[in-house]
């Protein structure tokens, strides 16, 4: 059900709810008040129109008063007073209405009739109000837990499609292939780091592979996969390539989605470091601000190698892959100052014990 | 010159260290070929090139600043047999079959390489290909240069496409203007047309290539042609087939 579903569905219901009320109404000021067939319905219906309105406007102050999120008693004595307030309009309007009945028909019981009623009516438009404020809670819940299974569902979408790049990074000229070099010099040079090398590119391959599989994974884990690419880029750039990793231990329990920095270092060394004849360095940070984990990766850039940035659809991936996840709690920007390009990542902190 | 004892000169160009220890060992085999410098960079080969006269050049495609294409447009290449030396990039690779210039697939056989030595020692005095061609031709369709690279005596300066005002032909050489400063390049203006995005320069004359966004007015001159004045004063003759597609090129853009 989309959203304009649900529009739709509200204003069903209140037209039902309306006709019945007419009727309930209508009913019971014939069978139990003596009021004549015309007179009654004449009340009834304006009388049944004005509490979908009542209903209709509880939605208003649902919203302003989320549950769950905003303090119990504001909400109550905002629920109470909207209740007393609408409920006495609505019992005005009715005054108003049953006068108009007796000029129409030319009679003076209606409005008496009323009077006798008020005291009732009163509570019929105070519960009135307080089932709307029930039935719209219920349909935030609903179109909430809606949202949530939506963004699960692109958050797994996401998760595949990083699999899928993230593969195919590893069969791109940067990487792969550029890799089996090094290894093929280094059979002559050194034997012992060519295997070595051979051992880092299964080990970040069986990882990668692995982790497009799961929903989230720890930092500590993303962190290890990191390492293990930074490992394999080592052995090609020798000296030109520095890391340097400044992650916050209880950072590394936090959670999140698996391969979402990944091509942000793809990123730093194709567009940095491999721009660079001198070099450059990459700068990992990771901390946990209370609610909140904060990543950066920075690395230094030249902004003059005229490389197009093509980057630009990997951000936009880590971007999506944030938003599916997290929604608006998640930010992510991305600058070039001077010689640094960093991009930063910020979202709301959580753990396997937490969840 | 007898063929057995002849000695090859050879440069090794990548910015890979391990890379370049590879083709070292390669070389090594064969005693014939003396390796007189190995480089890093683009602009180290320019400069070994031009100190060394190598027979034998082995270029790696992506490498900072200079890419293996901008090293081959700014050296002269009478003499010396080049093989590219590059990893899976499917546009480089269609380049060199169209201009059939031998090339190494990293990461390669003893067997291949010894094929691509033996083909660049018997590709000397063959007519060496246009480097802005190959150039072009290694670019997706729909990507143009960002960048022109020139050399001014030793010194070699880039230019962004963007701060590039017109470029003039000057029979063999184009002259570039950019922030005022005049550059002289050895190539064809239609080859730098090739080069550039037409949506942002436009060919108004014959020998006049210009920035689109520097062209402030079109006045009449004479009574059939036309000129154009940029946004730094310049003015540059517009012929009658030149101010049709400046025309078509300013009627899109609306």
């Amino acid at each position: 059900m989309k959203t304009s579903d649900i529009g739709r569905s509200v204003w069903a219901a209140l037209a039902i709810a309306g006709v019945l009320f007419a009727l309930i109404m209508g009913t019971l000021l014939v069978t139990s008040w003596k009021m004549n067939w015309l007179a009654a319905a004449l009340l009834a219906v304006p009388m049944a129109v004005l509490a979908q309105a009542v209903a209709w406007a509880a939605q208003f102050t649902c919203r302003s008063n989320p549950l769950g999120k905003s303090d119990v008693w504001r909400t109550v004595l905002t629920h109470i007073t909207a209740a007393l307030v609408l409920s006495y309009l609505w019992v005005s309007a009715g005054w108003v209405a049953a006068g108009w009945v007796d000029s129409m028909l030319g009679t003076h019981t209606n409005y008496k009739l009323y009077a006798e009623l008020q005291t009732r009516l009163y509570g019929v438009g105070f519960s009135y109000y307080l089932l709307g404020v029930a039935f719209h809670y219920m349909l935030f819940a609903q179109k909430a837990s809606q949202e949530a299974q939506e963004r699960a569902l692109e958050s797994s979408i996401r998760a595949r499609e990083a699999e899928l790049s993230a593969l195919k990074a590893q069969i791109n000229p940067h990487f792969l292939y550029n890799s089996l070099n090094s290894i093929s010099a280094l059979t002559s040079i050194d034997a012992a780091r060519a295997r070595e090398m051979c051992v880092s590119l299964a080990d970040f391959l069986r990882l990668t592979l692995g982790m497009g599989e799961k929903a989230v994974i720890p930092l500590r884990e993303e962190v290890g996969l990191l390492e293990k690419y930074c490992a394999i880029e080592k052995v090609r750039f020798g000296n030109r390539l520095h890391i340097e990793e400044e992650v916050q231990e209880d950072a590394k329990d936090c959670l999140l989605p698996p391969l979402l920095l990944q091509p942000l270092f793809e990123n730093a060394v194709v567009h940095g470091i491999a721009q660079m004849a001198e070099g450059g360095w990459i700068r990992l940070r990771a901390a946990r601000n209370g609610g909140r984990v904060s990543v950066s990766v920075e690395n230094s850039w030249d902004p003059e190698a005229g490389s197009s940035r093509k980057n630009g659809v990997g951000l936009r991936n880590v971007q999506r892959r944030l938003e599916a996840r997290y929604g608006n709690q998640a930010q992510l920007e991305a600058k070039a100052e001077d010689d640094v390009f960093r991009v930063s990542i910020s979202f709301p902190a959580e753990t396997e014990k937490s969840k | 010159m007898n063929g057995a004892k002849r000695k090859w000169k050879a440069v090794i160009v990548d910015d890979e260290e391990l890379a370049r220890k590879l083709l070292r060992e390669m070389l090594n085999a064969h005693p014939e070929v003396e390796i007189v410098a190995e480089c890093g960079n683009g602009m180290e080969a320019v400069k070994a090139v031009g100190e060394h006269r190598p027979d034998l050049l082995f270029l790696d495609v992506q490498m900072p600043k200079l890419t293996g294409f901008d090293v081959l447009e700014l050296i002269d290449r009478n003499g010396v047999a080049i093989v590219f030396v590059t990893a899976f990039d499917q546009y480089a690779m269609k380049a060199f079959d169209v201009h059939a210039v031998d090339y190494l697939l990293k990461p390669f056989s003893r067997e291949r390489f010894e094929a691509a030595l033996e083909r660049a020692k018997n590709q000397e005095g063959k007519k060496p290909v246009d480097p802005a061609e190959l150039a072009a031709a290694s670019r997706p369709t729909g990507q143009y240069a960002e960048r022109i690279v020139v050399k001014d005596g030793s010194k070699v300066s880039l230019i962004a496409v963007s701060k590039l005002d017109y470029a003039e032909a000057l029979d063999d050489y184009v002259s570039l203007v950019s922030e005022g400063k005049k550059h002289l390049k050895q190539q064809t203006i239609s080859g730098l047309e090739l080069a550039l995005d037409p949506a942002l320069f436009v060919r108004i004359h014959r020998s006049y290539i210009v920035n689109l966004e520097r062209v402030a007015r079109i006045e009449p001159y004479g009574k059939d042609s036309k000129v154009a004045i940029l946004t730094n004063g310049a003015k540059l003759p517009v012929s009658r087939a030149g101010f049709g597609r400046l025309k078509a090129l300013l009627d899109d853009k609306k």
